[in-house]
């Protein structure tokens, strides 16, 4: 069956020149959109007529296109990442927007994510937390065999859960504090669950939050909004791990 | 060590501590003050009264609840700050009403509300009680001569239906703070995990509609009988 087409629909982006610009919303008309096209895929057909028209086309940051590497980013309609539930900007359809709609699309706002032009914020004060404890130490050498720690079934999975989370900022986007608590969770949670984050246990949670306050994300309020907006579902029980895992990195000094 | 008190996780551990003290406070005061309801002579309540102004421990606890009071009220406020400065540029289209509870976002609106609230109650009663007793009758129950806190609390909700709906309003604020405070707090202080999540909530949910309907149902008792 033929995807239905979607004759008009208005783009309501915002515009910035550069990091010191203003910015303002500018509203476009697109005709004819297949609604088996994904999000990107409409903004890409909407950049080569606004480039036919000799306007500066919309900067937007993408990559994988396949829901893996947390690149894409956009605030839709009031939500990160879209209407869609679990899914990254770049697995949204058009199926999700009805016919005439006002799509309103927005960067993530947050002290911590300047605008750098457009719709793309700069996510490198994540690296800057992940920089500041979220990795283990590891002997150099023979590569050592595989299964020689034990795992607990369980904890591998909670590790693995907590893994899954691509770094998009999402969470940040969502939180009505701009805060990246469900992010160093997620960061904190994979390798307090794992016998090799044990070495640094102690100091990681301390530091990461110490640069996540630095560099200007909220707190957390437990409104529970990162979780339901994460393409990944990480969940806020990470966060009362990382709260565990702080207060233990506090006492212990 | 120091920097508990400074970072962001730091400053919302005292809000949670402060937040339990709080409530095990009003647990403590909604049990006295449902004698209001079960007794209309005021002796129950008289006695409860009496025992809460001359026992020992309350002694110590008082000032210390002032101190909770302050804490959870002060650092609301720089926490609030802090998370507001995190957000300079807003959105112009959101829609977070399906992904949280708008208890859960409006917490420090809750809290200013009930600070209102609780100024208001602390000259209604508090500054009576405590700095004031000669404006209050005395009353002998059970043989001991003690202040008539019945007839202080009673002739208000008798004489004014505006302070009945005040009343009636504050112990519905509180339902609603407490219906995200109390589980909230115990996920701030680590104490949660994915099978303690969910009875967590319920059992907030719980004690914050008891909460709102014991202390909302004194008031309405007096509108109705009175």
């Amino acid at each position: 069956m033929a995807d239905k087409i979607l004759k008009k629909l208005n783009i309501k982006v915002w515009r910035q020149k550069n990091a010191a610009g203003k910015g303002r919303f500018e509203t476009y008309t697109i005709e004819n959109i297949s609604t088996g096209t994904s999000f990107l895929e409409m903004m890409d057909i909407l950049n080569n007529k606004l480039i036919e028209k000799g306007i500066d086309p919309i900067a937007f940051d993408h990559d994988c296109r396949e829901g893996i590497c947390g690149t894409c980013s956009l605030y839709i309609n009031g939500h990160p990442h879209g209407p869609d539930t679990e899914v990254t900007t770049c697995q949204l359809h058009m199926r999700k927007f009805k016919e005439g709609e006002t799509i309103t699309v927005e960067p993530w706002r947050a002290a911590a994510f300047p605008v750098i032009k457009d719709l793309i914020v700069d996510r490198s004060a994540f690296d800057k937390i992940l920089q500041a404890g979220g990795f283990i130490s590891v002997n150099t050498g023979g590569v050592p065999d595989a299964n020689v720690i034990p795992v607990a079934y369980e904890d591998a999975e909670e590790a693995m859960d907590a893994a899954a989370c691509i770094g998009c900022g999402a969470c940040v986007a969502a939180c009505k504090n701009s805060s990246a608590m469900l992010f160093v969770s997620a960061k904190v949670s994979h390798l307090a669950k794992l016998p090799q984050g044990k070495v640094e246990a102690k100091k990681r949670a301390n530091n990461m939050v110490a640069k996540m306050d630095e560099l200007g994300f909220g707190g957390c309020t437990n409104t529970g909004d990162c979780e339901a907006e994460c393409p990944k579902s990480i969940s806020i029980t990470n966060i009362a791990r990382l709260n565990r895992e702080y207060i233990v990195s506090c006492l212990s000094k | 060590m120091s920097s508990i008190l400074t970072a962001s996780i730091g400053r919302k551990l005292l809000m949670s501590i402060t937040g339990l003290f709080l409530i095990s406070f009003i647990t403590v005061h909604l049990a006295i003050n449902l004698s209001l309801v079960l007794d209309d002579s005021g002796k129950l309540f008289n006695m409860g009264a009496n025992f809460m102004a001359t026992n020992p421990v309350i002694k110590i606890i008082e000032p210390l609840l002032g101190l909770g009071f302050l804490i959870h009220i002060l650092w609301s406020l720089n926490i609030g700050y802090q998370n507001w400065k995190a957000r300079p540029v807003r959105y112009q289209k959101t829609s977070l009403s399906k992904s949280s509870t708008w208890a859960s976002r409006n917490m420090l609106i809750l809290g200013t509300l009930l600070f209102v609230f609780l100024i208001i109650h602390v000259i209604n009663f508090f500054l009576v009680i405590k700095f004031n007793p000669h404006l209050m009758y005395t009353v002998t129950v059970n043989g001991i001569e003690m202040e008539d806190t019945y007839t202080l609390v009673a002739s208000l909700f008798k004489d004014s239906i505006a302070y009945c709906i005040l009343y009636i309003l504050g112990g519905l604020l509180l339902g609603l703070h407490l219906s995200h405070g109390f589980w909230s707090a115990f996920q701030t202080l680590g104490l949660n995990n994915k099978y303690w999540m969910k009875r967590l909530q319920v059992i907030g949910r719980i004690y914050a509609i008891l909460v709102a309907i014991g202390f909302s149902a004194i008031p309405l008792y007096f509108i109705i009988k009175f």
